[in-house]
Parts: C-alpha cells; structure tokens; sequence
C-alpha cells in the first residue's frame, strides 16, 4: 500500500492541515508520498519531509502552480495516479474539498469526506447530517480518495528524513486563475481552528451589543461565532454562523452567550470538549448539553467573567 | 446565457434526524422535506443574475425520487423557468449524481451551473467540484459574490482565513456559500404560476448513467451522547471550575 498525501502549504510554509492528513495516511498503513504542488516551495516540502511516517516528498514546480486553481492542483496530482498508489488522502479544509472530489472524479472512484476514524484501508467512519449520525462506509473502488477531519487525527512527530523528489508539474489548463486574495487580518483565531470560541445569540438583541462579547474574546484568545438566529437578526455577517448551515467547530471551550439551542445551531458545536452556556432561560435547550451551566442576565455575567479572568 | 441549477430534496433542516434501530440508516419516514438550504441560495443567485439580464434562461434539475417534483416546484416558484427531473428510485451518491448532471449538461449546454456546496443530508461537499471535473470546467467553490461580464465570470470565494478572487473562462461551475446572497420566500402568486411552468422526466438510462452506489454503509450510529445539564451558581464558580477542573483556561 502506498497513499498519496496532497499537501497544503503557502509555498514556504506547510500549513498544520497537512501534519493532520499524514497522521490519517498513517493510521492506513503502508508508504507515504506527500505531494507540495506549489512555486520555490521548498520550504513547505523540506517541512513535510520531517514528518515522522513520511518516505518521499514529491516536489512540482511551476509558476501557476504559486497560488494554485483547483483544476490545475488537480491536474499535477492526477500526473501520478493512478501509478503504485492505493490512497489519495487531504485534509477537509477549504483546500482538500476543493480538489480532492476533482481527482475522484477523474479516477472514476467514490470519495469519501470528512474521515472521522479509519477501521480499515477500505472502511471508513465519517459524520453525516452534521454529526447527528456517524455512518461506517466501505469502499471497494481499487483507489481510496479520502479528506479527513483535521480535528480526529493528531499531528505525527516531526524529526523525520524524507527524501524529496522532484517531478513535473502538469501544464496549465488556462482555464481559471486566482486574481487576489484577502486573507482575513484579524487578531482572533478562525472559528474553525480557535481553541475557544464564544458564540452569541438573539439575546444578545442587537449587532451593538456583540461588542460584549470582544472583551471577553480578548481574554480568552477567542473566535467569535453566532447562531443563526442572530445572523437572521443582522446582528453579524453569515460568516459567523455556527450550526448545520454554517460552521462546525468543535474547540476546547465553546461558551453559548444568549442561545437558546436550537437544533440545527447544537449540530454545529455539540462535538466542543467543554461547554459553557450563559441564558436567562433555565428552560432553554442549550442547557442539556452544557457542561456549565450559567442561569442569569448576560449583559450582567458576560462583563463579571471577562472580569472574572483578571 | 442559460443557468442550470441541480437542486436536492433533503431533510428539512430544522428536523432532528433519528438513526434507526436496527443501525442501517437515518429514519426519513413522514419527515419533513425541503430544499437543500445552499441550493436555495444557488437558485437565488441564478434569478439575480436574469432579473440583471445577465441570465436568458434558468433550468432547475434533481436527481431522486418521483417527490423530487415538490423541491423543482419550489424553484420554479423561486424563479427557474423550467425544471427537470432525473427520475430513480436508487440511493444516488455524489459521483453518480455528477455523472447525471454531466450527462444532462451536454444536451443542454448551459454556460454557468451553480450548486450548494453541500446538501445537509450527507454532506459530502463533492457533486460541483465531480461535474467540475468531468466537464473539465473550471470551477469557484465556496462562493461569496459572482460577478459576470464578457464570457468570464469572476468569483470571490471563501477558503480558510479570507476570501480568494478567480476568474474563470466560462462555461464554468460555482458552488455557493452561506454569504453569497440571503434567498428570497416564494409568493403565493408565484407559487400558482410555478404549477403551470414546463417540468419534465428523464431517467438515468436515457442519459446513459450508471448509478450504481460505489460506497457500501455498513453501519450508521448516534452520535456519542453528550452528559450535559450541569449548572454552577455564579461567575466566580464557573471560572474557578473551568481552571480546575475543565482545565480549558488558565
């Protein structure tokens, strides 16, 4: 068994995305190839090549290759496969969802999304109805082309010596190209990653009033996430919603300020390690599934717990 | 420029799901059932785009079941001109579906397809980026504004951390995001008009499909289940108990 891991980097660096994709490659068993598509992306696959686990780094160059479209990364991988290769494995970032159904489409085999836990080189355990069921699927197409949730495989052990190999990169398709990007330049950690993320709800009662929830962000090094029904309200833009029509995120600490718990806002949280819910409802939902409890008046509590940290 | 928007009949997604006992599924029996949710912002992007004369045509198409009918008729009611059904009784999977729609695609030759990212059923996140590939379109996935002029379409789209800007030769395929557009609640009146717009049948095997499932469930199980319901009586508990005890904050 040999898998293909295709790496996400910015070129001089990887990202820690892919650290999570060769520990999942690892849990399958067998060789690992990872892939760094990218332009003077040496840094990015001599970082790869530490990686406990990982035999070979390939290393394409191309210019179009600097900030890549989905068709052309995929092109580069598709270069290898299907060759000696019995996985195709990224991680369930913007970037692996991107690409990796393009290569399953083109090898005429299933993908599977969002790996949970590997039973098997064929069997798989991945969320369905945003994590409200987890179903085991088994695959017998001769390629298994997987994304894995970054949050079920821990990072491998750094300290290892790949050899990096240089291959050609596929030719542009001048199909799309990337014009610019704005990464967000935010002091906060993205939702998707935080460590902690505070999420507000109709409670909060006006887009002024999530203002609250920033000093206590601040403290606590925090994303700042929302329920729909904040979102509905205008309170905060779409991209802050958490729940089965936004985000999941399953952080350290998840603190539900105002939220009630709907069903569709638990779906996106409920995987959280620890949760923290502040309403002025003893009834309200969201109280069955938090850890801790805080009944009371949020525009009281929220500023004494920010205060509270010291 | 004619749109084609393939469209999902989901479980609503204000339902909460049930696995079944004997572990083979999720209990869909008299749940409710409704558009996919980005599918409805992908049929809303596609009548802003004709209501700015960007658009000639807008053909709605889903893959499922004969009740797939109801969801097509919501997007007529939305604003798509005409709907098309590819009518199986088979559990389809996204290849499959992309497989069908790549089929349908070259018959009628639209210019932009705009898809949900993902359904909320099974979230796989695959369909767009699978027809992407088979078309050997480019494509913009996770979209958060469309702008199109002169054969090209550019695209903002969402990736982790910010947002990305493609340009892309059309025909092209995009798939939405939650910012994209908020969709509009059909009209009673447009809902009776939408009964009276052309709404055909077609079937895998006319388009020369096959469906087959590539991916076997094994087993389909609840979640672990969460012991919540604690409660601490102040501020100075609660931070005194996630320092301690959680051990999440320092």
């Amino acid at each position: 068994m040999t898998i293909l891991v295709l790496a996400e980097h910015d070129n001089a660096s990887l990202k820690s995305s892919t650290g999570h994709a060769i520990a999942a490659a690892a849990r399958l068993g067998g060789d690992i190839h990872v892939l760094v598509a990218g332009h003077d992306a040496q840094g990015a696959a001599q970082a790869a090549a530490q990686f406990e686990g990982v035999a070979k780094v390939l290393l394409a160059d191309a210019a179009h290759l600097a900030a890549p479209t989905a068709d052309n990364a995929a092109s580069t991988a598709l270069s290898l496969l299907p060759g000696a290769y019995t996985h195709v494995v990224a991680a369930a970032t913007g970037f692996g969802k991107s690409i990796i159904p393009r290569i399953a489409a083109k090898l005429d085999v299933a993908q599977v999304s969002e790996v949970t836990a590997i039973e098997a080189p064929d069997t798989f355990v991945r969320p369905i109805y945003a994590g409200n069921a987890f179903a085991t699927v088994q695959s017998k197409d001769p390629i298994k082309v997987l994304t894995v949730r970054t949050t079920a495989f821990d990072s491998p052990k750094t300290g290892g010596s790949g050899a990096i190999e240089t291959i050609e990169a596929a030719a542009d398709s001048g199909l799309s190209r990337v014009t610019g990007a704005e990464l967000t330049k935010s002091e906060r950690p993205e939702l998707t990653s935080a460590r902690v993320v505070i999420s507000g709800g109709r409670g909060l009662g006006s887009s002024e009033n999530f203002k609250l929830l920033e000093a206590l962000a601040d403290k606590l090094q925090a994303a700042i996430g929302a329920s729909r029904a904040a979102v509905d309200a205008g309170y905060v833009p779409n991209d802050y919603q958490v729940g089965q029509t936004g985000k999941i995120v399953a952080p350290d600490l998840y603190i539900a300020v105002g939220i009630s718990g709907a069903i569709q806002h638990l779906a996106g949280m409920k995987d959280s390690k620890v949760i923290v819910a502040i309403n002025k409802d003893p009834e309200a939902p969201i109280f069955q599934i938090a850890d801790y409890g805080l009944v009371g008046d949020l525009f009281a509590l929220v500023p004494e717990f920010t205060a509270e940290l010291g | 420029m004619k749109i084609l928007i393939p469209i999902k009949r989901v479980v609503d997604y204000n339902v909460k799901v049930r696995v079944k006992s004997d572990g083979s599924g999720v209990d869909t029996t008299n749940v409710k059932m409704s558009m996919n949710p980005f599918d409805e912002i992908a049929v809303e992007e596609a009548v802003r785009l004709k209501e700015k004369g960007v658009a000639t045509e807008i053909v709605a198409v889903s893959c499922g079941v004969a009740a797939c009918q109801e969801t097509l008729r919501t997007a007529l009611a939305l604003g798509a001109d005409r709907a098309i059904l590819i009518e199986t009784d088979v559990e389809l999977q996204p290849l499959a579906v992309a497989k069908l729609l790549a089929a349908l695609a070259a018959e009628e030759k639209p210019e932009l397809m705009i898809l949900g990212k993902q359904a909320i059923d099974d979230d796989a996140n695959q369909t767009g980026q699978m027809l992407a590939a088979l078309l050997d379109w480019p494509q913009a996935a996770f979209a958060s504004k469309v702008d199109i002029a002169a054969g090209v379409a550019t695209v903002k789209r969402e990736v982790d951390g910010g947002t990305e800007t493609v340009e892309m030769k059309l025909p092209a395929i995009v798939t939405t995001d939650l910012r994209l557009n908020e969709p509009r609640y059909a009209t009673l009146p447009n809902i009776m008009k939408a009964k009276k717009k052309p709404l055909t049948t077609t079937t895998p095997a006319a388009l020369n499909v096959d469906v087959a499932p590539r991916l076997t469930t094994l087993k389909v199980v609840e979640p672990p289940k969460r012991k919540g319901g604690g409660k601490v009586a102040d501020v100075k508990e609660l931070v005194a108990k996630l320092r301690t005890e959680a051990k999440v904050i320092t």
